[in-house]
């Protein structure tokens, strides 16, 4: 598997195994990159404790994920799709999602799935692997329109085992639809790990069946993610059509909260990743090594993303009961009559049980 | 059949879903057409004839083998601004494609409170009846008539095939298409050469009568008209229906004929167990309880797997049984 060596800009020490972006690396950027990654898991680690405390319903959790997310998200234009599972809000808060939205989706709201105006962002997709084929049509439906405009789509390891993943890659292949498959492979389906999912060396090799570009790259360097996915994005939007991206990264907590990792792993060896494989550490070391370190901003922007996520939380808090229309609204554009009927009936009983 | 049409032209059940589609094609750049065979070979039922070459493979478009891809796809295209109608080569073909359906297409209008939705129609051919081999002659309906989100219509003959089919392209949710295939070359009607619809959610009634209603759709109705012919000859007056429409039901015109002749039969070919009879069934108990005079009578299929095609004519609702449930009623 020569050809699916593991493409990394920035090793654990945070030197810099690329010089060719050099260029690109803007203190800005960089400082920009390092924010986000520092919101996101502030965010993360907070919705789990609002779940231990009741005050949010089944959660689940991308620490360790960050960079994948954030650097792939941040590779996108305003106008691109992006088609998210259940544990990519860190790629929709990236790409314009709010925080009080994702934490209304993990509250049991319709309005959590609900992206801003103009904002293509499909709601995550619970089922594994289904998106793919969504990704594969609404970029489709972009190439017929004209546009230059590209879709990506997040997936797991596990989604690599059902048949929607071998559709999705074999449709955007025969119709050389502009999308990207951002594969996260955080190395366990719950619990079980890669090895019984598949007895393939890599994800990435799986695109030669379908012969499109298909890359491995290390997920939790997000130099590498960003402009690797740049990349397959800009190639898309050319007309080349789709690219696998294989990110190898790793989630260091649970499935979801309803999950407890330590049954199947040694969580051990997960916290000895974080030494080793940290996207945000990783980030840090390199600004160490290059002088633009600054101690002070940090303790600004994790104080500014703890406020940022307390304005969140008292907005998904204060945010109105749900409407019981809504549960009736949108099922279809007009409610059939058996739909109109239920709710009216409904609607009478909670009239006489309140008087 | 309301409209008045300048021009008609004798079609097939088949030929009025190509015309339907050419006609809609014609006027709207966002309909697309994908399936597997539909583009070159016109579909295995030749419902797509000729479209490739009238509008081009860009927009009748060969898929891979491959359900679950062809829906999914479809969706994405549908909340991307275009008009998907999709071919299943035949109804028992679905299965793949369920999750497609059930989990995304009829849920993604109301998991975004109407951000996105999804305008496609899957067109499936169902039934048994043809000598079909095994799975491809099932009659599922009543799988998607129980899931909230998709309408699921049925017509029985030409003049509705394109009337119905052009308002499904219009639906703004997904339809779920019957097409008989028993029906598909069966007979010839006079058809609208112009753009029609035929509402979704109003059944036909197809013949007046007062002492017993039998309602059916598609395949059955040609069987329930001769049953109900035979009826008259023996002094007894059907009514029947034409549901056309599956999800929604329409309840006036069934509890209207109902509350006339107090009696109903349902047919259809397909398994009693939660069968859409049973909802029939229990649509007319909450409208027309008081005015019954019989229970209300059902002729299915068996609840057993579709069988090979020699024994299907015993699977199958014949003259015979529905004459038989026709008397059951009256005579009770």
């Amino acid at each position: 598997m020569e050809q699916f060596q593991m493409i990394r800009y920035l090793d654990e020490n945070g030197n810099l195994l690329n010089s060719e972006i050099s260029k690109a690396l803007s203190l800005d950027f960089i400082k920009e990159l390092y924010e986000r990654l520092t919101l996101v898991r502030a965010f993360d680690r907070k919705a789990i404790s609002l779940q231990r405390q009741g005050r949010l319903g089944t959660y689940a959790p991308f620490e360790g994920q960050e960079a994948a997310q954030v650097g792939s998200a941040l590779a996108l234009q305003p106008n691109d799709w992006l088609f998210p599972t259940y544990r990519d809000h860190a790629a929709s808060i990236t790409f314009g999602h709010s925080l009080k939205t994702i934490l209304l989706y993990w509250n049991g709201r319709l309005e959590g799935c609900v992206p801003p105006e103009g904002k293509k962002i499909f709601p995550p997709a619970v089922p594994i692997a289904t998106q793919l084929l969504h990704a594969t049509g609404a970029a489709m439906a972009e190439k017929r329109k004209g546009t230059n405009n590209a879709a990506i789509v997040y997936f797991g390891d596990g989604a690599t085992s059902e048949g929607d993943f071998h559709e999705g890659l074999n449709f955007a292949s025969v119709f050389k639809a502009p999308v990207v498959f951002f594969n996260q492979n955080n190395q366990f389906a719950i619990s079980v790990p890669i090895e019984k999912q598949m007895n393939s060396e890599t994800i990435a090799q799986k695109s030669v069946a379908y012969s499109i570009p298909g890359i491995r790259i290390d997920g939790n360097d997000i130099f590498a993610v960003y402009f690797e996915t740049k990349k397959a994005i800009e190639r898309a939007r050319r007309g080349e059509g789709p690219t696998l991206i294989e990110a190898v990264t790793w989630r260091y907590g649970a499935h979801t909260t309803a999950d407890d990792p330590s049954k199947y792993r040694d969580q051990n060896n997960s916290e000895k990743r974080r030494e080793n494989g940290d996207p945000i550490i990783r980030l840090e070391r390199y600004m160490k090594n290059e002088g633009i370190w600054d101690e002070e901003w940090k303790e600004e922007i994790v104080s500014k993303a703890g406020k940022t996520i307390e304005k969140a939380i008292e907005e998904m808090e204060s945010f109105p009961e749900p409407n019981i229309d809504d549960l009736f609204a949108h099922v279809f554009a007009e409610p059939t009559w058996t739909i109109k009927d239920q709710r009216d009936q409904y609607y009478e009983f909670l009239r006489g049980v309140n008087q | 059949m309301s409209v008045i049409a300048a021009k008609t032209q004798k079609l097939s059940l088949v030929q009025a879903v190509t015309d339907g589609l050419r006609t809609v094609m014609k006027d709207q750049e966002e309909v697309l057409v994908l399936g597997e065979d539909v583009g070159k070979n016109g579909g295995v039922f030749r419902a797509t004839e000729g479209l490739q070459q009238e509008f081009g493979e860009d927009r009748v478009i060969d898929t891979p083998l491959s359900e679950a891809g062809i829906v999914g796809t479809a969706i994405g295209l549908a909340i991307n601004g275009f008009l998907p109608v999709v071919e299943m080569q035949f109804l028992g073909f679905i299965y793949p494609a369920f999750e497609q359906i059930m989990s995304h297409a009829t849920r993604i209008r109301m998991r975004t409170m109407s951000r996105f939705h999804v305008p496609m129609v899957i067109r499936a051919p169902y039934g048994a009846g043809v000598k079909a081999p095994e799975i491809h002659s099932d009659s599922v309906e009543a799988i998607f008539t129980h899931m909230p989100g998709i309408k699921v219509v049925c017509p029985s003959n030409p003049y509705d095939a394109k009337g119905l089919l052009i308002a499904s392209i219009e639906d703004p949710d997904p339809v779920l298409f019957l097409e008989p295939m028993r029906s598909y070359r069966a007979f010839k009607d006079e058809v609208p050469t112009e753009r029609y619809t035929v509402e979704i959610g109003k059944a036909n009634r197809l013949k007046e009568g007062t002492d017993v209603t039998v309602i059916a759709w598609g395949a059955m109705i040609p069987l329930a008209m001769k049953a109900a012919e035979n009826a008259q000859k023996q002094n007894i007056h059907c009514e029947v229906i034409d549901l056309r429409t599956l999800y929604p039901l329409d309840r006036e015109t069934i509890s209207t004929s109902v509350q006339k002749t107090g009696r109903a039969v349902i047919i259809h070919e397909a398994h009693a167990t939660s069968g859409l009879g049973a909802d029939i069934l229990s649509l007319i108990q909450d409208t027309s309880f008081l005015y019954l005079k019989a229970p209300i009578q059902r002729v299915t299929g068996f609840d057993v797997p579709v069988p090979f095609y020699t024994l299907e004519k015993h699977y199958l609702p014949d003259e015979n049984r529905i004459i038989e449930a026709i008397k059951r009623a009256v005579n009770f």
